[in-house]
């Protein structure tokens, strides 16, 4: 038996969610179901009898219909196509649906493929109406209204304008469809029956100031017709203000491209008054470490600087005893421009802090002042500085050491530690005790405390952190003696 | 000077930077709660929206102006350096305050991209843009979208006061190399752009770590390189490409070829840099970002991009012993290395092959070329030939002889 069920117009997805509902609750099946919007369209049955199938909670039963959030959207912004057979293969989908939850993630299955084709022309006619109604100024009793003419190709007028409430909430506004019309006075959104384009103003003052903005954002001599209609079809440059321009701009592009191409560059005009330059006043009283400090940004004695943000030097007081050498900044000190500022940084804080190592005391710096790294997507990848670039780096060091002579340097690391010495150091053989030497200050060497950070296993990294704080504690002794 | 005049100039002085998007930030809007009068005025819905396109292909989503283009820097590459012959205008602040409004009431825009040329100091020149932001949103609760250019070596202070007002800020990098900065834009330095880019990455990382923090520029940091005014090739493009998104997480690099401007520099003639080369740029740039290829996988070919094919369909035919690959087994990452196959289409491969053998039915149904991925995937009712895939003459094949361009309306 063939069921009629009328809608309130084409765009009422609510009467037609409704009473779908109540046809899958029923097991209707999708052949006999005609849908009629009553504006003649899907309507081959003459006017449909108001009797849809009320759907109230005793109706849908037990076997009320549970289908994938998913569906819902896709059929809400479906339904508004203008295609006449839209009702009937959402309908179907819902019985299928109803019968395997999962066909709507096979996105090969042709319902699906239809249904989902149907949703995406009603989201880009909506998107285009969101971009392409242009308001008109008049002026009314109660202020300034703002009214557009707008030609959709879908029934999307009720669901597109929430977005010019939430935008233009400030102004009254309506705008002006074939079908319906929507208006703003300020507090509601009404609706009311279509229009025509004569009942729309027919301009306003500011779209001459618009053209010409329009003609001067245009560049002569990039011209890609093609790519401009795929976006802003043509069936759309009607009613907008701008398009009469597109012509003239597309007839005189390569007259004006060539000519510029022609020019022959004028006598340089002599210049705007240049900026007087700004010098960074030098705080007072620099010290040589401040000296070296801004020597070393213009460092290009190996290639890492290019990539890098900037040099990162030392830090702490000129009269440090103790200079602690880390291997180089990372990600975060590279940004911030300071040492030590990073995971590894705040973790050799924490181990000093538990030897009794005074951190305001202490002189920190890296071996090699640059970020060596591999871009990965949004992130730098820290790769370990070659012998080269440890030996290019390497002056900067002893310039550091040789400004502030402490008696103990802490190396970390096989890094710090090959740049302190000059060669190869094995580290689990050189560490544990205060190493002195003829041609400089004590040497102490220890793990980097991006070690601990990397090592997996929690046992094995509190054990190593106890030692790290062992070496430490050798550190302290030699601040407290001094 | 009339306003429609100084629009005129400064419009055009504004166009050469390619940045137009208006996606990404927080969501606003200014809707009435219940029965109360609306909250400011104007909106942001995440996804940008164009509001119109200009013959050169480009989206125009926001009101694009110089607030000046008086200059103090002779970038020679740029129609506004101090040296040149173009005309100067200057606007006030309550000029590009009232043309955004007015424009936004219109829809026109989304709303505002402003940059200057730089006059008197950085801080001056920064303090004028921010002050025009601050206008927008604090005298007229303005809800919409405002990207501002970051003036190099500008106050903390006023990169903070920027940050809370606008949407995007941006700082070109110009030029891939500091040695091509410092050959055509003497007066620009190189390092305080990345300092700045750093400075930005740090305060919309404390902003978005912290809901309680300062809000500061939530769609972000981006940047411009102008491709073919200097000798530096794609690949050099590439790496500086993939530095910046990795060191400064910046939302978009835009690349913009260098074209005809008038009132050229004898000291750099215009020699055009195809369009095409520029759009290669992108497709790579994309390939980089959402695709899994390195810098090092898409120019093993050479320092330059073949223009005459995609670097997708390049890099597979420079590497056709990984292909065919099959449709039924092949990994996300594996099928998103296939030319024709775009992410959306790999996520419905993914989830359609729980149901069915897919078939090139299947695939035309998701709007797949069936041609153009034939050679290098097997299907349930297709099994490429490695002979095929072997052929001298798949490059032609597979690439349509270039068409004329359609001048027709």
């Amino acid at each position: 038996m063939t069921r009629l069920v009328p809608l309130d117009g084409p765009a009422d997805v609510a009467g037609w969610r409704a009473a779908a509902r109540a046809l899958v609750a029923e097991g209707v099946p999708p052949f006999s179901v005609v849908w009629s919007t009553g504006d003649g369209s899907a309507n081959l049955f003459g006017p449909a009898p108001r009797a849809a199938p009320t759907p109230t909670p005793a109706s849908l039963g037990p076997s009320h219909p549970r289908v994938p959030r998913g569906f819902v959207e896709l059929a809400e912004t479906g339904l508004l196509h203008r295609n006449p057979g839209r009702f009937d293969l959402f309908y179907r989908l819902l019985v299928r649906l109803a019968a395997d939850r999962r066909i709507l993630d096979d996105a090969a299955d042709p319902d699906v493929v239809r249904a989902k084709a149907l949703a995406k022309a009603v989201r880009r006619d909506k998107h285009k109406m969101t971009a392409f109604v242009r308001f008109r100024e008049i002026s009314g009793e109660a202020g300034p209204h703002f009214v557009a003419w707008f030609e959709p190709e879908h029934h999307i007028v009720a669901a597109t304008a929430p977005f010019f409430v939430r935008r233009f909430a400030a102004m009254r506004w309506s705008i002006l469809t074939p079908e319906r019309s929507a208006h703003w006075n300020g507090a509601e959104l009404a609706f009311a029956k279509g229009a025509s384009r004569a009942d729309a103003p027919d301009g306003d003052a500011l779209e001459a100031v618009w053209r010409t903005y329009y003609a001067s954002i245009f560049n002569p001599a990039r011209l890609k017709i093609a790519a401009m209609r795929a976006e802003m079809p043509k069936k759309y440059w009607r009613n907008l203000p701008e398009a009469p321009l597109i012509g003239p701009l597309i007839a005189s592009a390569s007259r004006r491209t060539s000519e510029m191409v022609a020019a022959v560059p004028a006598a340089p005009k002599k210049g705007q008054r240049l900026m007087p330059k700004f010098e960074t006043v030098p705080a007072e009283a620099s010290t040589p470490i401040d000296e070296l400090r801004e020597e070393v940004e213009d460092c290009r004695a190996c290639p890492l600087w290019a990539n890098a943000t900037q040099a990162v030097f030392g830090e702490g007081p000129a009269e440090a005893r103790i200079v602690v050498v880390g291997e180089q900044p990372g990600d975060k000190e590279d940004i911030v421009g300071r040492p030590f500022v990073g995971p590894a940084g705040a973790l050799f804080d924490r181990a000093a802090k538990d030897a009794g190592l005074d951190r305001s005391k202490v002189y920190v710096t890296n071996a090699v002042k640059h970020f060596k790294f591999e871009p990965r997507g949004k992130f730098r990848l820290h790769k370990t500085p070659g012998p080269t670039e440890i030996a290019a780096c390497r002056p900067w060091l002893e310039r550091e050491l040789a400004a502030i002579r402490p008696s103990l340097v802490v190396a970390m690391g096989a890094t710090a530690a090959r740049a302190v010495v000059g060669r190869p150091v094995k580290i689990g053989e050189a560490r544990g005790s205060v190493i002195e030497r003829e041609d400089g200050p004590d040497l102490l060497v220890t793990v980097h405390p991006s070690f601990l950070l990397r090592l997996p296993d929690e046992d094995r990294k509190q054990v190593e952190y106890a030692r790290f704080v062992e070496d430490l504690r050798l550190a302290a002794k030699v601040a407290k003696a001094a | 000077m009339d306003l429609s005049r100084k629009l005129a100039i400064l419009a055009d002085a504004a166009k050469y930077d390619a940045s137009c998007a208006s996606s990404g930030t927080t969501k606003r809007h200014s809707a009435p709660t219940r029965g109360g009068p609306a909250r400011g005025f104007g909106s942001t819905e995440g996804a940008g929206i164009c509001h119109s396109y200009a013959p050169d292909g480009r989206c125009i989503s926001l009101l694009k102006v110089l607030l000046t283009n008086a200059c103090a820097f002779d970038c020679l590459y740029c129609v506004n350096r101090a040296s040149s012959n173009t005309p100067r205008a200057r606007f006030s602040v309550e000029e590009v305050v009232g043309l955004t409004l007015d424009f936004y009431r219109r829809n026109y825009i989304e709303g505002l991209f402003l940059s200057s040329g730089v006059i008197r100091s950085p801080d001056y020149t920064m303090e004028q843009v921010v002050r025009v932001a601050r206008s927008l949103r604090l005298d007229h609760g303005f809800r919409g979208y405002i990207h501002l250019k970051t003036i190099p070596d500008a106050s903390p202070e006023l990169i903070s006061q920027a940050g809370l007002f606008a949407d995007r800020l941006s700082i070109n990098v110009e030029l891939p190399t500091d040695a091509s900065l410092k050959a055509l834009a003497p007066e620009k330095d190189a390092r305080a752009v990345r300092r700045t880019m750093a400075g930005l990455r740090t305060r919309i990382e404390e902003a978005q770590a912290e809901k309680k923090s300062r809000r500061f520029a939530p769609a972000g940091q981006s940047t411009q390189m102008i491709v073919g005014a200097d000798a530096s090739d794609d690949r050099e493009i590439l790496e500086t490409s993939a530095n910046l998104y990795a060191g400064y997480r910046l939302k978009r690099v835009y690349y913009s070829a260098f074209s005809p401007i008038p009132e050229p520099s004898a000291a750099l003639p215009l020699q055009r840099a195809p369009l095409m080369r520029e759009h290669r740029l992108y497709q790579a740039d994309w390939l980089m970002r959402f695709y899994g290829f390195s810098v090092q996988e898409i120019t093993e070919g050479g320092g330059m991009l073949d223009l005459r094919v995609d670097p997708k369909l390049a890099w597979a035919l420079r590497n056709r012993g990984r292909f065919p690959i099959d449709v039924a087994r092949a990994s996300r990452e594996e099928l998103l290395r296939v030319p024709g196959l775009g992410k959306t289409t790999v996520d419905r491969i993914l989830s359609t092959r729980r149901f069915r053998a897919i078939r090139s039915v299947d695939l035309a149904r998701l709007r797949v070329s069936v041609a153009k991925v034939a050679p290098f995937l097997k299907l349930a009712d297709h099994t490429p030939s490695i002979a095929a895939l072997d052929r001298e003459r798949l490059l032609e094949e597979l690439v349509p002889s270039p068409r004329q361009m359609a001048l027709a309306l």
